[in-house]
This record gives C-alpha cells, sequence and structure tokens, in this order.
C-alpha cells in the first residue's frame, strides 16, 4: 500500500504574507499529501526541528521578503549538521530568476515562482521524493 | 529495527519520528518492536485534550507545555488533525500553534491526521504515546480533533481528559447529553472573557453535582446538602458570579486562588471533576489548569484508579486490534473474492444476507486459524 506523503510548508524569515502558502497547502492536500503548515516566522532552527520530529518526505519553503539567499541554504545547512539527507527541499515565492543557479547549487532542488500551477509542483514532489513510497 | 528502537529509548528525536512514521503505517515489525519499550514505558501521564473545533485546544497545549516545562518536566504532545474523506490528504495545522517551543530539545511535537479513524484520534496514537513514554517525555498531551459530541476514542488512551468549551454553543440541555460530557475529568470553559461564560460554568458545575450525586445513591437537590452549603468559598473556587458576563481582569481575579486549596470537591472517593475558568490567548487560568492536571493524576495513583484504567486501555486495544486484521482479511484475496461472489448471489436472491455473512465469517475464521502464525513477542 503506498504510504502517505509528509509535507513540511514552512515560512521563514519576517514576512507576513502566506496566502501563496495556504495555497500549497490547500492543493497538497487535495492531491492525497498531509501537509505540516509552521506558520509564520520561522527561524531555519524551527522549521528543521519540526521537519525532524515530522519526520517529512519534503520541505516547501515559502518567503516574499527576500532573505531567500540566506534563509534557504540555511535550511539545507542544518539538516546536513542533523544528518539529514533524505528529505526534498524546494521553495517558491518572489525570488528573482538569476538567484535560482545560487539557490540550486546549494541544495534547493527547485524554486517555483509565482503562477506556478500546483500540478507542476505536485508532479515534481511525487517525482523527486528521496524515500520510497512503498516504505 | 533493534538499533531505532534502541536509539528511542536513548532519546534521539530523528528515531522517535521515524518509529511513529513506521506505525503509523501499520509497519508489522514497528509494532512488534513496541513490546521491547515495555521496560521503560508506563511512566508518563497521558493527558487529553478535548472538545469543539476553535475552542482553543491548541492554544491552551501551547500554553500548557511552558507551564509543564517550567516545572522541569519533558513534554509530548500529539496532535490529531482530520484526514480529508475525499482526498485522502490532511491539513495539519495544530503544530502551528505551538512553534515557540520547536527548538526546546525538552519538547516533542509530532501530527498526526486520522487516517479514517472516526473517533477522535487516530489508530496509532496509542502507540505513539507509548514511544514518547519510552522516550522519557513525563507528559504527553494528546489534542484530538475538533470533536462534535460522540468522538470519545480519546477516553481510551489519556489518564486524565481535559474537555475544553466555550461559551455560546449552546444551552443547558446541551450539557447533559450523552458523549463527551460524560468524559472530562477536568473541564475549561476557554475564552471566558465572553458573553455567557459564567452561565456555562454554572450549568456545567450543575451537571457535575447531580452527577455525583446520582452515583452516590443521593436525590440530587439545591437544598442544605449542596456543595455551595457546605463550602463557603465553592462560589469563589467555581468562578461563579451572580450577573452576566464579567470583565477579563474579574476572570482573573476569580480564577486565581491560593495554591493550597484542593481543587477537588466533594468527597475523596468520587472527585467531582472541577471546572476552570481560562483565557489561554491570554493564558489566564492556564496556571491553575496544569496544577489540575498533576493533581489528577496524583489522585488517580493514591485511588488506585489509574491501574484500572490502563488495564481498561489495554482491553480496548485489543479489541481495535481484531477490527484491524479482519478488516485487513475482508479486503485481501481471497476473502474479498468470497464477499463479491456471495453478494451476487445475495443480489439474485439466491441467498439470503444473514447467511452469505455467515458464510463470510467462517471463511475468515478458517483463513486464521491457517495463516502463519505471528511472531511471538518473546524474543
Amino acid at each position: 500500500m503506498e504510504r502517505k506523503i509528509r509535507v513540511l510548508v514552512a515560512k521563514p524569515g519576517l514576512d507576513g504574507h502566506d496566502r501563496g502558502a495556504k495555497v500549497i497547502a490547500r492543493s497538497l492536500r487535495d492531491a492525497g499529501m498531509e501537509v505540516i503548515y509552521t506558520g509564520l516566522r520561522q527561524t531555519p532552527e524551527q522549521i528543521v526541528n519540526a521537519a525532524i520530529q515530522e519526520d517529512v518526505d519534503v520541505i516547501a519553503l515559502s518567503i516574499l521578503s527576500g532573505a531567500h539567499n540566506h534563509l534557504f541554504p540555511r535550511v539545507v545547512e542544518l539538516l546536513k549538521e542533523r544528518g539529514v539527507d533524505d528529505i526534498l527541499v524546494f521553495g517558491g515565492g518572489v525570488i528573482p530568476e538569476e538567484d535560482i543557479p545560487f539557490l540550486k547549487s546549494k541544495g534547493i532542488a527547485e524554486i517555483f515562482g509565482p503562477g506556478t500551477p500546483t500540478s507542476k509542483t505536485i508532479e515534481f514532489i511525487r517525482a523527486n521524493l528521496k524515500r520510497p513510497l512503498d516504505r | 529495527m533493534n538499533e531505532l528502537v534502541g536509539s528511542c529509548i536513548k532519546g534521539d528525536m530523528r528515531a522517535i519520528a521515524r518509529l511513529i512514521t513506521l506505525l503509523e503505517n501499520q509497519d508489522r515489525e514497528a509494532y512488534a518492536a513496541l513490546y521491547r519499550l515495555k521496560d521503560h514505558e508506563g511512566v508518563a501521564q497521558v493527558v487529553g485534550i478535548t472538545g469543539p473545533p476553535g475552542a482553543g485546544k491548541s492554544t491552551i497545549v501551547d500554553k500548557l507545555i511552558s507551564q509543564f516545562r517550567a516545572r522541569g518536566r519533558k513534554v509530548g504532545v500529539l496532535a490529531v488533525d482530520p484526514t480529508s474523506p475525499f482526498s485522502g490528504g490532511a491539513i495539519l495545522g495544530d503544530r502551528l500553534r505551538m512553534q515557540s517551543h520547536a527548538t526546546d530539545a525538552g519538547v516533542f511535537i509530532r501530527s498526526l491526521a486520522t487516517r479514517g479513524s472516526l473517533g477522535g484520534i487516530s489508530k496509532a496514537t496509542h502507540a505513539a504515546i507509548k514511544v514518547l513514554d519510552a522516550a522519557g517525555y513525563d507528559i504527553i498531551l494528546v489534542e484530538t480533533v475538533g470533536v462534535g459530541q460522540s468522538e470519545i476514542d480519546i477516553v481510551r488512551v489519556a489518564d486524565t481528559v481535559v474537555l475544553i468549551s466555550v461559551p455560546g454553543l449552546g444551552d443547558d440541555i446541551q450539557v447533559i447529553k450523552a458523549g463527551i460530557m460524560e468524559i472530562g475529568d477536568i473541564f475549561v470553559v476557554n475564552k471566558a472573557d465572553r458573553d455567557g461564560a459564567d452561565r456555562l460554568v454554572r450549568e456545567l458545575r450543575a451537571m457535575l453535582e447531580t452527577q455525583a450525586q446520582l452515583s452516590r445513591g443521593q436525590a440530587p437537590s439545591g437544598g442544605p446538602d449542596t456543595l455551595a452549603a457546605r463550602d463557603p468559598n465553592f462560589m469563589h473556587h467555581a468562578g461563579l458570579v451572580e450577573g452576566s458576563n464579567i470583565s477579563a481582569k474579574e476572570a482573573s481575579t476569580s480564577i486565581g486562588r491560593d495554591s493550597s486549596t484542593p481543587i477537588y470537591f466533594g468527597s475523596e472517593q468520587i472527585p467531582i471533576p472541577p471546572v476552570l475558568k481560562t483565557i489561554a490567548a491570554t493564558g489566564v487560568g492556564v496556571a491553575e489548569l496544569s496544577e489540575a492536571i498533576i493533581q489528577h493524576f496524583e489522585l488517580l495513583k493514591k485511588t488506585g484508579e489509574l491501574d484500572k484504567k490502563r488495564l481498561e486501555s489495554i482491553k480496548y486495544q485489543l479489541g481495535q486490534f481484531i477490527f484491524d486484521e479482519v478488516s485487513q482479511m475482508l479486503n485481501s484475496p481471497p476473502v474479498s473474492e468470497l464477499r463479491n461472489k456471495l453478494a451476487e448471489q445475495v443480489f439474485f436472491r439466491k441467498l439470503d444476507v444473514y447467511s452469505a455473512g455467515m458464510a463470510l465469517f467462517h471463511k475468515i475464521q478458517l483463513k486464521e486459524t491457517k495463516g502463519a502464525a505471528h511472531e511471538s513477542p518473546q524474543d
């Protein structure tokens, strides 16, 4: 039996706009996933601890404040420090295209800009899970 | 698996989380491994936090975590939210109200989806409790989904059930209906600064007092034998104030009490559950709630009730195990195939539904005795 995919939708940093995060959360729920939403203004430490306790397959980072170049890699770094290498991390929000190669080099699997159809995100998750679905 | 269990007992967060996931996914090896936790569990107080949607359960849990941490206790939290019956997915949105504790090494918060269970918690909840207990958490708070009137499974796994109500959801008849109103060990009226809070407290008190008198074989009365007459501080303790709503300041002073005053009224043998007022958003009344929770556990231990409850809980778990096993058998061949065949026979009126049911049941019984024996727990 296929197990449930668990996703942490997290809002690092200080921006207070979470409509996008909630839309993603909702669409992932409708795709049969279990979505844990952290709420606003999370530090990378809070996000990583939550990801570990919730044993998620995916961390979806949403940011609109411009601090992504610092905060996103920091999340990946902390995961490494804790010996976690099987969580898929991607991001979305207001992120300029020219920052995407840097973020990818730091372990962010993909960046989905505003207007990305939610189906694309769902397909991406299914195709890039680091842990098999039968376990 | 051995390594995983060993790490859990040592308190490794990743191991705890992984084991809970395996249990949620009904991994047989993981369930069998629970036996290895037996020397480390049975210590923690399991507290159920239940009530209707929007009552403030998560906010109260968040504040309770702080209270128990201040007393040096390690806190485990299981927060349950409903799985969509349409998509099979879920939004687990309790954790976000407790995220201030996310980096505290003495707190473990796990969100669980009901995955089809209809009683307010999930199938794996009792197993997850064992894991947190064995991992060294002193108090395990289990927050149910927002319940209606009949989701009472929490009473099967918790030592102490805290029922959170809010004013404005109903009248005195609502309060005496069966179901969740019967399972509270501690009653809380949250959002106590709202209209109707005092009335709700009065109604709950009256309901609980009547219940106690009935169970003692006394005729319920409002006469000199009532608590109000015996205990001059009764009105004060229950926060009962004549008149309509009181201000938040008044609510906080009437909730506060000298910590040496026992919270339980009535005789020691049949304590009447206390009714407390809180304003969780600002923390008012939560210290008293945490005290009541601790006192309840002491009382259970002192009276021997704790052992009785836990024995009942185990009986319930055994029953659930049977239901789950039969359900799995029903949905896999050859039993499922037989079910389809029998259904057709009934449809074409070749067989009555009762005989068909019995035939199916016998097939399940036969399958069980012929099937491979499960691993014995002793190894």
